[in-house]
């Protein structure tokens, strides 16, 4: 204990659709720790990311979140955002007509961030003058998010596979800007707090994680050091988990 | 008029004639608010122009044009000075198209006469207004443009009405001539009131390898627009673009679209719609007609409704005469993906903001070949109507 929780997630059970998704999950980041989030594909890791931005389409029927001590459960999403928390799209929607410029200007609202030189510094310059994401490879998509990200500058970033789709190369500059976003190059204390979804794990090599969970079908199983979590995961599937915890229950 | 009586078409002896206008002499005696209110439709005393022209009702009270190569005069007084005129003069629109294009045949307010001379090509755009600045007026214009060859011109030309002017009627003969290798870029800003019947006529004859690019932008309220300007390319090689930014606010019905005739091998023709409906109705039309082989010619109308109040009606039409053409049209209406918004959200922005910001870029149609002053102006009308969705 003593560390400042500045996420808590308190037994939220989330519906989409009218089906059931997350049934009971529990987790707590603390302010400068980054937790990576395993689990197969449909298990609810993607459900939790999106009930903690906010989206009205995931429907908290029980349970909390809170946020820097506040009870967020119900606020939408521009507040929460406004609150420092800010989410890297897997697959983020076209803003036909809005350039990428006039998108970080609106993101950065008043912080002082430069633009260009952050832009610049990652290579993405040129993408400027172009409509939010239109036609934007796997890894432009990626590093488009990012940059918006970076621009706002939140306390609390939630990143849902950012390796996706992305090419070695362009795994180097994600790296670098998720390294930037969550002040891993920086002497401790950090401040800044993510909780990262990943498939392959491959992410966790250029930003290191402090906890790792495994969610199946809608719980957190387990929780604990994410690389041994991940080299269990690679050697025995998520089915050994899964009899791992059952053992645990019996 | 009602609501329900905005289909109807407009008489015009329903309106006072512009001539009993309470018209100024000089553009001095404009107040600071009717200056406002050329600004808003792009009117900027202090950018850098070629010529500028001021219509008011009747009369025109300001002409000035800088270059050797621009003529720039009332349409009345062009009439007196060239008899050649009568060459131009209901040659690409008939006279007796309609009752407005007969009425205006009749009794002629005035309007613009502009012509460059060959090989003259002009960096800064000339500036035309018509101004309604009485109420229940009906203004009656004829304007011809003559481009000669090789001579560029970019007109921006500027519609509105008094601020105290909520009434009146307006239509507007344009005839507009390109030669071979000319180009005009014609861009026009409407910004008109709740009451106000609008008509313009425009007929266009592009030669051999020239150029017409038009872009129409009505953001504001007004009663109804209905206008279908045609244009043929009669010339090898010429092209033309035609692209629309409408918004129809409730009460409004807007009639847009443009007619393009393909006459001759090698010419191409774009129609580009963009429509926003917050509770009028809007009608997107676009004809292309290919009557001469290798011809390309593509129509896009796009809508986006934002309310369940009004409506929103694209209508393309292609007819090919030959084996050897090549026509498209593609069409799309619908409300803003949830996405989009809730995207936006998570940046920060309210659900109005990201609204507001989605219906931007989806007005924001680049077109091809528009000088960047114009698209200036454009973007600063489009961004004034943001202010206001």
């Amino acid at each position: 204990m003593g560390k400042e929780a500045l996420l808590e997630v308190k037994d939220l059970w989330v519906e989409v659709e009218g089906k059931e998704v997350l049934k009971g999950v529990s987790l707590t980041i603390p302010k400068g720790e980054t937790h990576a989030l395993f689990g197969r594909n449909g298990s609810g890791k993607t459900t939790l990311l999106m009930t903690i931005m906010g989206f009205p389409a995931y429907k908290v029927r029980h349970g909390q979140i809170i946020f820097k001590g506040e009870d967020i459960t119900h606020l939408p999403p521009y507040e929460r955002a406004k609150r420092g928390i800010g989410i890297m799209f897997q697959r983020p929607p076209t803003i036909r007509g809005v350039k990428l410029r006039e998108m970080l200007k609106l993101c950065a609202k008043e912080n002082g961030i430069k633009i260009e030189k952050l832009a610049r510094e990652f290579g993405f310059e040129s993408f400027l003058e172009r409509d939010v994401n239109r036609g934007f490879s796997g890894g432009e998509l990626k590093k488009s998010e990012l940059l918006q990200l970076l621009i706002q500058d939140p306390e609390l970033v939630l990143l849902d596979e950012p390796e996706s789709g992305v090419d070695m190369e362009n795994l180097q500059v994600i790296g670098k800007m998720i390294r930037r976003l969550l002040q891993k190059d920086i002497h401790r204390p950090r401040t800044k707090s993510g909780l990262i979804i990943t498939h392959t794990g491959f992410i966790l090599q250029f930003v290191p994680a402090d906890l790792g969970y495994v969610m199946i079908d809608g719980t957190i199983y387990c929780q604990g050091n994410p690389q041994e979590i991940f080299e269990g995961i690679q050697k025995h599937g998520y089915e050994e988990c899964i009899s791992c915890l059952r053992r645990i229950e019996e | 008029m009602s609501e329900k009586n905005r289909r109807i078409e407009p008489r015009v002896e329903d309106f006072r004639s512009a001539k009993e206008g309470q018209i100024p002499r000089s553009v001095e005696e404009l107040t600071p608010e009717e200056w406002a209110r050329l600004k808003d439709v792009g009117i900027e005393p202090e950018a850098p122009k070629e010529g500028e022209f001021l219509q008011a009702d009747a009369r025109v009270v300001h002409c000035r044009k800088l270059p050797e190569g621009l003529e720039l005069l009332p349409v009345t007084e062009a009439l007196k000075k060239y008899d050649w005129l009568a060459d131009y003069w209901w040659k690409a629109v008939p006279a007796e198209k309609d009752q407005y294009t007969k009425a205006t045949a009749e009794d002629l307010d005035d309007g613009y006469f502009i012509r460059v001379l060959p090989g003259t090509r002009m960096i800064y755009p000339v500036q035309t207004c018509l101004y309604i600045r009485t109420p229940d007026v009906v203004q009656k214009v004829h304007n011809i443009i003559i481009v000669e060859e090789d001579a560029e011109l970019n007109l921006i030309t500027a519609c509105t009405t008094h601020p105290g002017v909520r009434s009146g009627f307006h239509i507007g003969v344009s005839e507009f001539y390109v030669k071979r290798n000319g180009k005009l870029t014609f861009t026009m800003i409407h910004n008109w009131a709740e009451e106000i019947y609008v008509r313009p006529r425009t007929g266009v004859i592009v030669e051999e390898g020239g150029t017409y690019i038009s872009t129409y932008v009505t953001l504001q309220q007004v009663a109804s627009i209905q206008s279908m300007p045609s244009c043929r390319l009669v010339g090898p090689g010429a092209r033309a673009t035609f692209g629309s930014v409408v918004v129809a606010p409730e009460g409004a019905y807007l009639d847009l679209g443009a007619l393009v005739s393909l006459e001759a091998p090698g010419t191409r023709a774009e129609i580009i719609s963009r429509s926003v409906s917050t509770g009028g109705e809007s009608l997107a039309r676009g004809h292309l007609i290919g009557k001469a082989p290798e011809i390309k010619a593509h129509l896009e109308c796009q809508g986006l409704m934002l309310s369940d109040k009004g409506a929103i009606k694209a209508i393309p039409q292609l007819d090919a005469y030959y084996a050897n053409v090549d026509m498209s049209h593609e069409a799309a209406v619908g409300k803003i993906a949830q996405e989009e918004i809730e995207y936006l959200m998570a940046r920060g922005l309210s659900e109005e903001e990201a609204t507001s910001l989605i219906v931007q870029g989806f007005l924001n149609v680049r077109i091809e070949g528009l000088p960047a002053e114009l698209q200036k102006r454009i973007d600063q009308a489009i961004a004034l109507a943001r202010e206001g969705l």
